[in-house]
């Protein structure tokens, strides 16, 4: 939902919530295994040293491989002992996936973007199809919650990334377009035979649906992509010609580790987006590549971090393997936006992106 | 200037833009917006068909002069010959002698499209692509279409390469190119060289794109055309609609009959390594000779090292710049660190004032080198990089054509007929010259590397009473 703070008030929450979430992940009484040991051998208590959020920077970058080594049950925090809770592994990575654990943060992460975009953007009580990874992500659980808040049932077709991103690894260029197919006849054959107004999915397999019917006429009112790189041309592109300028569309920046960033509202003839975390619970900021400790300039490229503190889950300034744009605030949201996102030096290196 | 996206004939104006230099932006397609061009390829074809074969190549030849003469469309501009060559230049570091060279080379494509077809078809009237049946020698043959688009992944560092879709148009085969990073111009001036002769503007897609367009492009064509190296020959070996222009690894042969005039020949050694600034896959890379290796090694490396680095416009300049420095960077270093491998000498270091990568005239170069290898099997001893470079080995005669590996252009400097005729049942040759011809030198009626029409064409076996078709 549109936050209705001025950025005086939003940097003021922001604060006080990194002093409550400092609090409580460090606090023996609430806080989890992996933390509370940290802080052990970390030699500083961030009760002590963290008052704001600028403050974080005394966490130095978050090292993602925790996330592989270490049993998930160790983020499990004090106060959530006992509660059942649901294990999510991130995209496309192939070997031993990471992981992270929780309980309630999708439900809060998507009912606000469901209460972002209101009852007609996506037609409340329409049902939604999810084309894309399903299997351990949050994210097919988190459709699932949207469909069914707005009066909704869920749909699923399953791509596995990691089968695409090894096929494409071993040269079998020829066998990944066939399962894409394979997955986009069985995502036509629902939406010709169910009643579908809302879908999810990834701006590369619209792409490919759209080719096979005329959305629109097929009766989708609403398209919520993201996953992918999404440059100016290719929302243009979308919105025109995928959506044929009569579907509504909203492009995302999410991930298992952050939840979803919406995009702010475009003007007419406006391609580039500009997303906005969801503040306070995760905050993206746009560092220099080489110290990330600086920020870049507003309208500069530098890569993304993100900090995310929910009761759930703590991770501070964790490197995504994303670039963007620093933007200003805007309208809907009174902090820091990224946009144009686009792999981490995708300009110098060769990255299977958008496998699916 | 804007270059924007043409789309089966109409401009489209991409929000994702390149920026090529202070005065030059590209308008990029997405891979998806490629696709779905292809779901109209129909009318695209429809529209060549609806025209005579002949019409066509006459087109094609009224395209010849517009292409070579003529003020044409560029983006949101208009270009002149002598700016077409200018721009070209400033992007591609080619120097305007070898511009207006490959100018010549497509020009002459266009112009004896005829000659050209004929040579691919091996005499089958154009008719043939009017109804699918021709006669010959009394045979009535009938080809169909293979597919209905041509997809084409350009280069940026050889124009004259774009001579090779040119048919697939009197052919009636739609064409969607993605041009060279560098060189959106020639592409385009062609095709608005053939726009403005009579083509239907519907058969020509333009798509500046990213590498994953690219891949889009030639793997939803229904027949696909790229150049690159070994890297991309394998990249699309899987797929047997897409022919791929690799690695020349062409190579000069002096037979034992020869040998003794090698000082004859020293300039056609020459021209074969350095013609076109050594970017061809054409060019030779390779020297085999029976004896008398560092003899002829030393006169030639004596001649490479007379071509200096001259300014673009020098209407004596031979070799090019790199638009790229890491490259010129990193081909210089890859062959100091081959060097290292005992058994290998560059000859021309010491006839060349200096390094072999200069700055000069505000750009990069790498000076012609000539190696001599002391085994066929170093690592320099059958490679290819985008300069004047070679190798020169010394084998006994017999010895070579087992050890040549796959070579686009052998030329045989010989008349000894037994081994003339090794040659032409080898499988590793695409193009030889027999006699003491260049490794560049290319006849129309004889295309190398892939026949185009064989490429997009299908015979049928066809009986009966035909008089009710014909």
């Amino acid at each position: 939902m549109s936050s209705t703070l001025t950025v005086q008030e939003a940097r003021a929450q922001l604060d006080s919530h990194t002093r409550e979430l400092i609090n409580w992940h460090f606090s023996p009484e609430t806080g989890c295994p992996y933390w509370l040991d940290w802080a052990k051998n970390a030699g500083w208590d961030p009760r002590e040293k963290v008052e704001c959020f600028a403050d974080i920077m005394h966490f130095d970058n978050f090292d993602d491989e925790v996330l592989r080594k270490e049993d998930p049950a160790k983020f499990i925090p004090k106060a959530y002992e006992g509660k059942p809770y649901n294990v999510f592994e991130t995209g496309g990575t192939t070997g031993m996936p990471k992981q992270r654990i929780g309980w309630e943060d999708y439900k809060t992460d998507y009912t606000e973007f469901s209460n972002h975009y209101g009852p007609d953007f996506f037609p409340q009580g329409g049902n939604w199809l999810m084309v894309g990874p399903t299997g351990p992500r949050r994210l097919r659980l988190a459709i699932e919650h949207l469909a069914n808040i707005r009066g909704g049932a869920a749909y699923f077709i399953d791509l596995d990334p990691r089968w695409v991103k090894r096929l494409i690894g071993m040269g079998e260029m020829q066998m990944a377009r066939a399962y894409q197919a394979h997955v986009i006849d069985q995502a036509a054959t629902i939406i010709r035979h169910r009643d579908i107004q809302c879908i999810f999915t990834t701006p590369k397999l619209l792409e490919s649906l759209a080719e096979r019917m005329s959305l629109a006429d097929a009766g989708i009112r609403g398209v919520f992509a993201g996953g992918t790189t999404m440059t100016p041309q290719y929302v243009k592109f979308i919105q025109e010609e995928v959506l044929e300028g009569k579907i509504n569309y909203a492009p995302t920046y999410g991930n298992t580790l952050m939840g979803l960033a919406i995009s702010r509202k475009r003007e007419p003839g406006e391609y580039s987006l500009t997303y906005y975390a969801p503040q306070p619970r995760a905050t993206l900021r746009v560092v220099d590549p080489k110290d990330s400790t600086k920020g870049v300039e507003y309208g500069e490229y530098g890569r993304v971090e993100l900090t995310t503190m929910t009761k759930e889950f703590f991770v501070p300034r964790f490197l995504e393997r994303d670039e963007a744009i620093r933007r200003p605030e805007c309208d809907e949201f009174p902090w820091d936006g990224v946009g144009d996102v686009r792999p981490f030096q995708s300009g110098t290196k060769a990255v299977i992106e958008g496998v699916y | 200037m804007q270059i924007p996206i043409l789309r089966l004939g109409e401009d489209y104006h991409s929000a994702d833009l390149v920026e090529l230099n202070d005065n030059l932006v590209t308008h990029t397609a997405n891979p998806g917006l490629i696709r779905r061009d292809l779901l109209n390829i129909e009318k695209s074809k429809a529209a060549l068909d609806a025209i005579p074969a002949e019409t066509l190549a006459d087109y094609c030849e009224a395209a010849a002069e517009l292409f070579m003469h003529a003020d044409l469309p560029c983006g949101d501009s208009t270009q002149s010959p002598a700016e077409y060559i200018e721009s070209l230049s400033a992007l591609t570091r080619l120097p305007h002698t070898l511009v207006k060279m490959n100018m010549g080379k497509i020009y002459e494509a266009m112009s004896q499209i005829r000659t050209v077809i004929g040579g691919l078809t091996r005499g089958i009237p154009l008719e043939m692509f009017d109804g699918g049946l021709a006669t010959l020698d009394g045979l009535d043959v009938n080809y169909y279409p293979a597919t209905s688009s041509l997809g084409v992944s350009l280069p940026s560092n050889a124009p004259a390469v774009n001579s090779l879709w040119l048919p697939a148009l009197v052919m009636k085969i739609p064409v969607l190119l993605k041009p060279g990073r560098e060189d959106p111009f020639t592409p385009l001036r062609i095709v608005q060289a053939m726009i403005q002769a009579g083509f239907p503007k519907e058969a020509f897609g333009f798509y500046p794109t990213t590498h994953e367009g690219g891949d889009t492009l030639l793997t939803s064509c229904g027949a696909g055309i790229s150049f690159g190296s070994d890297v991309t020959v394998r990249k699309y070996a899987p797929f047997k609609s897409i022919q791929v222009h690799g690695t020349g690894r062409s190579k000069i042969l002096i037979g034992e009959d020869f040998i003794d005039r090698w000082e004859d020949y020293i300039d056609v050694l020459v021209t074969s390594i350095s013609a076109n600034g050594g970017r061809s896959c054409i060019n030779t890379s390779s020297i085999l000779v029976p004896s008398h290796r560092d003899e002829i090694a030393e006169a030639l490396a004596a001649k490479l090292a007379q071509i200096e680095p001259l300014a673009r416009d020098d209407e004596n300049a031979l070799l090019c710049g790199f638009a790229n420095t890491a490259m010129a960077e990193g081909i210089d270093g890859m062959i100091e660190d081959l060097l290292e491998e005992p058994g290998a000498r560059d000859v021309t270091s010491s006839h060349r004032d200096g390094d072999r990568k200069v700055e000069a005239h505000g750009q990069t170069y790498l000076r012609p080198t000539l190696i001599a290898c002391d085994d066929k099997n170093h690592s320099l001893a059958n490679t290819e990089f985008m300069f004047p470079f070679a190798s020169i080995v010394e084998m006994p005669q017999a010895e070579m054509l087992d050890s040549i590996g796959e070579t686009l252009v052998v030329s045989a400097f010989t008349e000894d007929k037994a081994w003339s005729q090794d040659m032409m049942i080898s499988h590793n040759i695409e193009r030889l010259n027999i006699g003491p011809f260049p490794t560049n030198r290319v006849q129309w009626e004889q295309p190398h590397e892939g026949n185009l029409f064989e490429f997009l064409y299908r015979r049928r076996a066809i009986q009966g009473d035909l008089s009710g078709v014909c």
